[in-house]
């Protein structure tokens, strides 16, 4: 008998997670709960430095010093730098190509005011995906690199940290775009679980709890720093 | 009650569309919002003007051809077809603003008309089972746990009628494809093509220029029959599953 099933797809695999919507998604989904975690590192690490200047330089020198004696000095920064950068540019581009095809197939809008159900924050996922990449731009040229920064030195961290809160506008722009962090996080983290595939009605809760927290917890933490500085708690 | 529809005129694909005024005057409460249409038609053919053409069969809400946005909202006011929308919801002196379903997929052919055909195209990628018919099986020789049975049938009540994609910021058909997707591979006649399914329907889906799901939601909100939201999700788990499987790949 003549077999009348389904033909295999055109794209199978890999090349169809890549070339479709949901495919992108969830590389967009995968790359962004990464660099949360990423994130909530960088913050608890931050915090350090509420106990003095020799406390957050020696954890600033240790981050140097990871992988030691297997890896040479700076060498785990490194690939640590580089892994991420893949993963910024996966999820960029991935969310670019998805902005771009989404906004093809709505190109008219509709005269009449739609009700929308959508939250703020899930609203300003394309803005704050656009600031936030601007942000780690100057971000890195800011505290890496030490563009603008006053009196920059090299391996001094905690006098860096100090010297550039101590600008004002320097403190608006960063706070603004913690901000924004948090919004993208808490649209982000429970959209990530959802186009993974690991929501269910009974976690629903769970998982928006989980995502509060990380969103706000990521954002304060970022942002006590700079107000700690503005009110001279760290000076 | 005296109502002003503001609707949009479009004389063919390839020519410019705009909104336009039309008093309707004697409308009563209890009238659908087609058969309001209907009335304002007679009026336009009896002006020797050109009757607004719009989608409609069943009038019972069950076929899924009517569909416009009113005042924003698909399918207006209630979550229902707009067969099924009386002009109670309305004030006296209202205006009203009537549009097509707006999605790049969705090519206005005329008035409120849309080609809806790329969800034709999206179902015969996949959306059934190539299982010979035959006598009716006995009831129970093949055991469906009841909450599968429930949901599928939930989602197999989708009528096609295209207001998620209109709804919907991205113009995605998420909701409409996640529905037949969980529909099929929740039963055990949808398993043996489960994996092949889902590929090929997103594949389909793609293909016609439908946007993505940013989970707004906004779908299920208009969905006449309440497709679940957490079908999308549904369709999510059931593509990575079957991108991993090696029973999707098989030339």
């Amino acid at each position: 008998m003549a077999s009348i099933e389904l033909a295999p797809p055109r794209l199978t695999g890999m090349r169809a997670l890549w070339h479709s919507t949901i495919g992108k998604k969830a590389v967009v989904a995968a790359t962004g709960l990464v660099m949360v975690l990423w994130l909530l590192v960088h913050m608890l690490g931050n915090l350090k430095i509420f106990f003095g200047p020799t406390e957050f330089d020696a954890y600033a020198h240790f981050l140097r010093r990871i992988g030691e004696p297997v890896l040479k000095n700076s060498w785990f920064l490194w690939i640590q730098r580089a892994v991420l950068l893949v993963v910024l540019v996966a999820h960029i581009v991935a969310s670019a190509q998805l902005s771009i095809r989404d906004l093809r197939a709505r190109p008219t809008k509709y005269t009449g005011k739609q009700r929308f159900e959508a939250t703020v924050t899930t609203r300003y996922m394309r803005t704050g995906g656009i600031v936030l990449g601007l942000f780690i731009v100057w971000h890195l040229l800011n505290l890496s690199v030490g563009v603008a920064v006053p009196h920059y030195a090299q391996a001094r961290a905690y006098e860096n940290v100090a010297q550039d809160f101590s600008l004002w506008w320097m403190n608006v722009i960063y706070i603004a775009a913690m901000l924004f962090l948090g919004l993208h996080i808490h649209h982000g983290f429970e959209s990530a679980t959802r186009t993974l595939g690991y929501h269910r009605p009974t976690r629903a809760r769970a998982i928006k709890i989980t995502g509060d927290v990380l969103a706000v917890a990521i954002a304060a933490g970022f942002i006590v720093v700079p107000v700690a500085v503005m009110t001279g708690v760290v000076s | 009650m005296k109502i002003t529809v503001r609707v949009w005129r479009q004389p063919s694909p390839d020519e410019a569309g705009r909104m336009v005024d039309y008093p309707v005057d004697d409308v009563a409460e209890d009238m659908s919002f087609l058969e309001m249409l209907d009335v304002l038609n007679e009026q336009l053919i009896l002006d020797d003007e050109d009757p607004i053409s719009f989608d409609h069969d069943c009038r019972e809400g069950i076929c899924g051809s009517c569909g416009m946005v009113i005042n924003g909202q698909a399918h207006g006011p209630v979550k229902t077809t707009v067969c099924q929308l009386h002009m109670r919801e309305f004030r006296d002196g209202d205006t009203i603003e009537v549009e097509p379903w707006r999605a790049g997929p969705f090519k206005i052919l005329k008035d409120l008309v849309v080609d809806r055909s790329s969800f034709d195209r999206i179902i015969q990628a996949g959306g059934y089972v190539s299982v010979n018919t035959g006598a009716a099986p006995d009831a129970a020789s093949v055991s469906v746990p009841k909450a599968d049975a429930d949901l599928a049938f939930e989602n197999a009540t989708c009528i096609s009628c295209g207001a998620c994609v209109a709804a919907c910021p991205n113009g995605a058909a998420m909701l409409f494809t996640s529905a037949k997707v969980t529909h099929l591979n929740l039963l055990p006649q949808g398993q043996p093509e489960r994996e092949n399914r889902v590929l090929r329907m997103v594949q389909a889906m793609d293909d016609e220029g439908f946007g993505g799901c940013t989970n707004v939601g906004q779908c299920t909100q208009v969905c006449p029959k309440g497709i679940p939201f957490d079908s999308i999700m549904n369709m999510n788990r059931e593509y990575l599953r079957a991108v991993k499987s090696s029973r999707g790949n098989q030339g």
